[in-house]
């Protein structure tokens, strides 16, 4: 089934068109990959999907989104969609407090009280983020003091205790060493059996690694998307078999 | 050049110097003749009686009633404020009310003091409640504006991030954003503090300034910087060291009130 399905999407900052006419389904248990040279709206579309461009004053968006059938902008409530699509920023952003309540935000956020159901939450969001046993003992501590890629993980984690459908992830790991990079690869494998993953990268590799489906975008058009197995050995349009090989200007 | 504007920095530091030299050399000497424990700690001023006695433990607890009066009253109030100008308010009313909080700090005190007088008094007579619901006032534009730009200056991932688990407007500002800048936050209250420790013409317009420990917040009350003003004109020899030996007990408080200040701002950078 698919989880979203996006059709003839069009989007203004302003006068500036950063989208236009953008379709795309992403499924169940797959990994999208956007990918598409700098400026090309791929952050764009991202926001789009759990509505952080709302807080752009002046982006205005034609066309549909509907998340498992329902249009997300169309009546549904805005703090309710966000529970369902997590996002992960590109810069880490734990806020300034401790591991433990970095975690429990989310679920505090959303009516859970039990210190219980509290301590449990954070505990599996932790180690599904597979950050656990890195952290288990300094979950009082500032999460400030984590390294780049523990911060990554922890955002994640954070994301992953509000139990969302969906997780939005923009350029993850562009802040980070190869072997965080690495384990968040592997994490994010090991996540889409449960969620659906839709992730922006400027890595190559890392879409041909992760992703099931990539979507290629230029200067806010979405020249093609398919299985990314397709997209990156036989694809169907020459500026995206330019991109690909790194022949792109 | 250099030598010019190293002149005009050190002419601070100077001022400073010669005002610890000044209010140490002359107040101290009176600290010590009267006895460090009868001065702090005794409970009657009295500098006409034979023989004199001066003990500022009076001043010292109205100094610090109404200046924790005023806290109590006006930190919510500069709180909520620069949390309603720097992330809730529409630009629009923003131009409108920011200059508004600003001339708040522009007014001098003698005027707060009459509109004390006019429009506290009558309520609360002359006393603690009086003068800290003034000085709670008075604070306000330092604390609003210190708080202000703390809420201001922080990373706006944080409010981004908060939205995205979910959290609604109030929410991220309240349990993301206000934590973010909590050092910012107090140093704010710090500032506000040191301004009402030192306030004294406002002060002693409205708080009725008797020189005898307070029972209650609806009692009226002598500050430290009222006993020096109302005595300083006539005062002579001892009666007028111990009141420049208020002064410095005075000057302590608010050294280590910007101690307090400057240790926040280190822990914020
Ligand atoms: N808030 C905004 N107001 C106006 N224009 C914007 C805004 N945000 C993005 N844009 C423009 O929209 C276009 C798409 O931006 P977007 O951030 O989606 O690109 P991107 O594909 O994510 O690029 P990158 O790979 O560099 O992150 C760019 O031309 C950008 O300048
Ligand atoms: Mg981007």
């Amino acid at each position: 089934m698919n989880v979203f399905e996006i059709a003839q999407l069009n989007l203004w900052y302003g006068s500036f068109q950063a989208l236009k006419n953008v379709g795309l389904a992403a499924a169940d248990g797959e990994i999208t990959a956007l990918i598409g040279p700098s400026g090309c709206g791929k952050s764009t579309l991202l926001k789009v999907l759990n509505r952080m461009n709302d807080l752009e004053p002046e982006c205005r968006i034609t066309g549909s989104v509907l998340l498992r059938g329902e249009d997300i902008y169309g009546g549904m409530n805005v703090n309710e969609l966000r529970k369902r699509v997590g996002m992960v920023f590109q810069k880490p952003n734990p806020f300034p407090m401790s591991v433990y309540d970095n975690i429990a935000f989310g679920p505090r956020t959303h009516g859970v009280k039990s210190r219980l159901e509290l301590d449990e939450t954070v505990e599996m969001s932790l180690r599904q983020a597979a950050i656990w046993d890195e952290v288990k003992d300094r979950l009082r501590k500032s999460a400030l003091g984590l390294s780049g890629g523990q911060q990554q993980r922890l955002c994640i984690a954070r994301a992953l205790a509000v139990a969302p459908e969906v997780l939005l992830l923009d350029e993850p790991t562009s802040a980070l060493d190869p072997i965080s990079t690495g384990k968040i690869e592997e994490l994010l494998l090991e996540l889409k059996n449960n969620y659906s993953i839709i992730i922006v990268t400027h890595n190559m590799q890392q879409a041909t690694r992760i992703s099931d489906k990539t979507a290629f975008f230029l200067l806010g058009e979405m020249v093609e998307y398919g299985d990314t197995e397709k997209i990156f050995t036989l694809p169907r349009d020459k500026r995206t078999e330019d991109y690909v090989t790194g022949r792109f200007g | 050049m250099r030598a010019v504007f190293f002149g005009t920095a050190l002419v601070s530091v100077l001022a400073v110097l010669l005002i610890c030299l000044f209010l140490f050399g002359n107040g101290l000497p009176a600290l010590f003749k009267i006895g460090p424990g009868r001065f702090l700690l005794g409970q009657e001023w009295s500098p006409a009686d034979v023989p004199p006695l001066f003990g500022i433990l009076p001043m010292i607890a109205g100094s610090v009633y109404v200046t924790a009066t005023a806290l109590v009253l006006g930190t919510p109030v500069g709180l909520l404020t620069a949390v309603f100008l720097a992330r809730v308010c529409p630009p629009r009313l923003y131009r409108l009310l920011k200059p508004g909080v600003d001339l708040l700090a522009g007014i001098p005190s003698v005027v707060y003091g009459f509109f004390g007088m006019a429009a506290i008094v009558p309520h609360f007579r002359s006393s603690i409640l009086s003068a800290g619901i003034l000085l709670g006032i008075m604070i306000l534009p330092t604390m609003t504006a210190i708080a202000e730009s703390a809420l201001r200056s922080v990373p706006p991932q944080y409010y981004e991030g908060a939205l995205a688990l979910g959290a609604g407007h109030y929410r991220a500002v309240f349990r993301v954003i206000l934590p973010a800048a909590r050092s910012g936050v107090l140093a704010a209250v710090v500032l506000g503090l040191g301004r009402a420790v030192g306030e004294t013409m406002a002060v002693i317009m409205v708080a009725g300034n008797q020189a005898r420990m307070p029972g209650s917040i609806f009692e009226g009350v002598r500050t430290m910087t009222a006993n020096i003003v109302l005595e300083m004109g006539y005062a002579a020899e001892l009666h007028r060291e111990a009141l420049i030996a208020t002064g410095v007990v005075l000057f302590v408080f608010i050294l280590l009130i910007n101690l307090c200040f400057s240790a926040l701002n280190r822990r914020k950078n």
